[in-house]
């Protein structure tokens, strides 16, 4: 009975009613897709970082700090020059200490096409330590050969025995690398790997590198080898930047909890602006009404029982409102996720395969359309509990 | 039948509080009501009638003094349990007749009876009392304001007697009506109290007093 007392009014005034469903509409949309869009953002950066949680990575100390491995700030003016990378070695020993070397030069393949790739040196017996081959073979001791990222390889066409042209030399390329991911040391998927020899002999001699991975075995050294290469190099001043994959893992982990709270409160926000709609809204019925509560509880309605029809009302349009809203942002998340992982992986392979709605996404539409029902409660209650409170004798002489 | 009075009042006084002095709406009233009876409560504009009226229908309640209904003392009553007794015992008919626009005819004579009983399927009685009315069929689905003043009156008064109540206060109930609706309103109210029911009846009007066979005068909130 209050019930349909209660849908009918908001019949009655039907257009009201639709605006702060709409209202309801827009907060539930605004807070579940911009969650689904942050825990598409978080599932695609979860996708690309390659984890390498036993890597230790060297840069040259900068005056920016902060920065990531392959800044190209610090890779174009600082190195750390050859004397110190074996005092990291001797620091760091008995683990593998890699020097890398890092460049870019004019490439040619075979259809002609040309364009600029970055050039990684490393030494031969460094590479299998480091990366994974996809097919064909790696380098080989004082080989001229080339490994090519995937991703340069398939965009090119480029299998093992083909021929490029770096630089105006002729090389083989040797092997194809595997797919290997956003790392925190070196990224080769776009670039081509020679051996530190070929690297010299093509860009001449180098005494410096811009940055040196330590590969430590056990994950629990990794606090000893940084302290040690931090109190040998580091000792009168900041030398060097000393970092490993975890903290990293964590900033960037920490950027998109951000991001993710950051989206939700703009969501959130919305939702509060339908709330005061249906507080004005449900208001604007209770005084409207203040006779018709009156006429009932003189012939024996309960306080309880017009408190019942005001929350039902706003129940009603909160209901409505999220259910409405929970579709829209299901297909409007979708599209948002969509739209963003087509940016963000632009010109790669990567979220080829990725499933942009998994359980979190579906978790935070369930949360927006729960959000907006206990919103409109809560908006709904202060007028329906004043509503059950009126006299009724002060009620009935309201005209 | 029951020799107890159906209403008390003891010395009852309403004294409302204004910033510009506090106003006595009624002052050290004592009257009795005896079942069967059909009272007119008459006296000037701001006399106190309505307020009267109020505590009778357990509306209100009294600043100071007691009032007895059926022997059982108002006062300290829940608001629960005082809006039982409106419902259970007492019928009201205003004179701005305060149907429920939302509700059709049938619908507004049914709401007691549901609010009693909390089911729907009271419509049965409904009908037999809206057809003791003298109200046609074809309005039982009509809104209020698709209604006559007549009718709604008629709908009102159903809906005062639906739930069988001892009491029947009607507070200018022809104040909103022509003359000769409203004499047909009041021949329905003599036919109820013929019938047995308690009829209280606040007017200004000296031929719809003369319904009624006691009439209490009320001037500055005493009974004269």
């Amino acid at each position: 009975m209050f019930f349909s007392f209660a849908a009918r009014n908001l019949r009655r005034h039907w257009v009201r009613s639709g605006l702060s469903i709409i209202g309801i509409v827009i907060g539930v949309v605004a807070i579940a897709s911009m969650g689904v869009m942050a825990s598409s953002i978080n599932l695609l950066a979860a996708n690309i970082i390659t984890d390498v949680g036993d890597t230790v990575v060297v840069t040259p100390h900068t005056a920016i700090g902060g920065t990531f491995a392959g800044d190209p700030r610090t890779a174009v003016d600082a190195a750390i020059p050859a004397r110190e990378v074996e005092e990291i070695r001797r620091a760091a020993n008995p683990h593998r200490t890699i020097p890398v070397l890092q460049g870019a030069d004019e490439i040619e393949f075979g259809r002609g096409e040309s364009g600029y790739a970055q050039i990684i040196g490393l030494a031969p017996d460094d590479i299998p330590v480091l990366l994974d081959l996809a097919e064909g073979q790696h380098l080989r001791q004082n080989q001229a050969g080339a490994l090519v990222g995937i991703h340069l390889a398939r965009e090119y066409g480029i299998a093992p025995g083909s021929r490029i042209v770096i630089g105006g030399e002729d090389v083989r390329v040797a092997g194809v690398l595997a797919e290997r991911g956003m790392g925190f040391d070196i990224n080769p998927d776009y670039a081509i790997v020679v051996s530190d020899g070929w690297y010299e002999s093509h860009f001449g001699a180098k005494d410096s590198y811009p940055l040196v991975i330590v590969r430590v075995g056990d994950v629990d050294e990794i606090d000893a080898v940084k302290d040690a290469i931090e109190s040998r190099i580091n000792r009168r001043e900041e030398v060097v930047d000393v970092a490993d994959s975890r903290e990293m893992l964590g900033q960037y982990e920490e950027i998109y909890d951000q991001i993710t709270l950051f989206l939700l409160g703009i969501g959130g926000i919305a939702l509060v602006v339908a709330a005061v709609n249906i507080l004005n809204v449900m208001y604007i019925s209770v005084t409207e009404r203040i006779r018709e509560i009156g006429v009932m509880r003189s012939i024996g309605a309960l306080r309880r029982e017009i408190l019942r029809m005001f929350l039902y009302e706003a129940v009603i349009l909160g209901v409505i409102g999220s259910v409405v809203g929970g579709i829209l942002s299901t297909a409007f998340g979708y599209l948002i996720s969509v739209a963003a992982i087509e940016v963000a992986t632009a010109g790669t392979t990567f979220g080829e395969n990725f499933t942009v709605f998994d359980q979190s996404a579906v978790g935070f539409i369930v949360f927006g359309m729960a959000f907006g029902i206990a919103t409109s409660i809560a908006a709904g209650f202060y007028p329906a509990w004043k509503a059950s409170h009126l006299a009724p004798v002060d009620a009935m002489r309201q005209r | 039948m029951n020799d107890e009075p159906i209403l008390r009042f003891e010395e009852v006084s309403k004294i409302y509080p204004l910033p510009a002095g506090d106003v006595v709406a009624l002052d050290r009233v004592t009257l009795t009501v005896d079942p069967g009876e059909f009272i007119a409560v008459m006296g000037p504009s701001g006399s106190g009638k309505s307020t009267l009226l109020n505590m009778m229908g357990c509306l209100d309640v009294p600043t100071s003094g007691r009032i007895y209904l059926s022997g059982q003392e108002i006062s300290g009553m829940s608001d629960d349990d005082l809006t039982r007794l409106r419902r259970d015992r007492i019928g009201f008919v205003f004179q701005q007749f305060n149907l429920i626009p939302l509700l059709s005819a049938v619908e507004n004579v049914e709401f007691p009876i549901i609010l009693t009983t909390g089911r729907e399927e009271s419509r049965r009685r409904a009908i037999e009392v809206m057809r003791a009315m003298h109200l046609d069929d074809a309005l039982f689905t009509h809104r209020p304001a698709e209604l006559s003043g007549g009718e709604q009156q008629r709908v009102a008064i159903a809906r005062a007697l639906v739930n069988d109540p001892d009491l029947l206060l009607c507070d200018e109930p022809t104040g909103n009506l022509d003359t000769k609706t409203g004499m047909a309103i009041m021949e329905i109210l003599a036919e109820e109290n013929r019938e047995g029911k308690t009829v209280v009846m606040v007017t200004h009007d000296p031929n719809v007093a003369a319904y009624a066979r006691r009439t209490i005068r009320i001037v500055d909130g005493r009974v004269a």
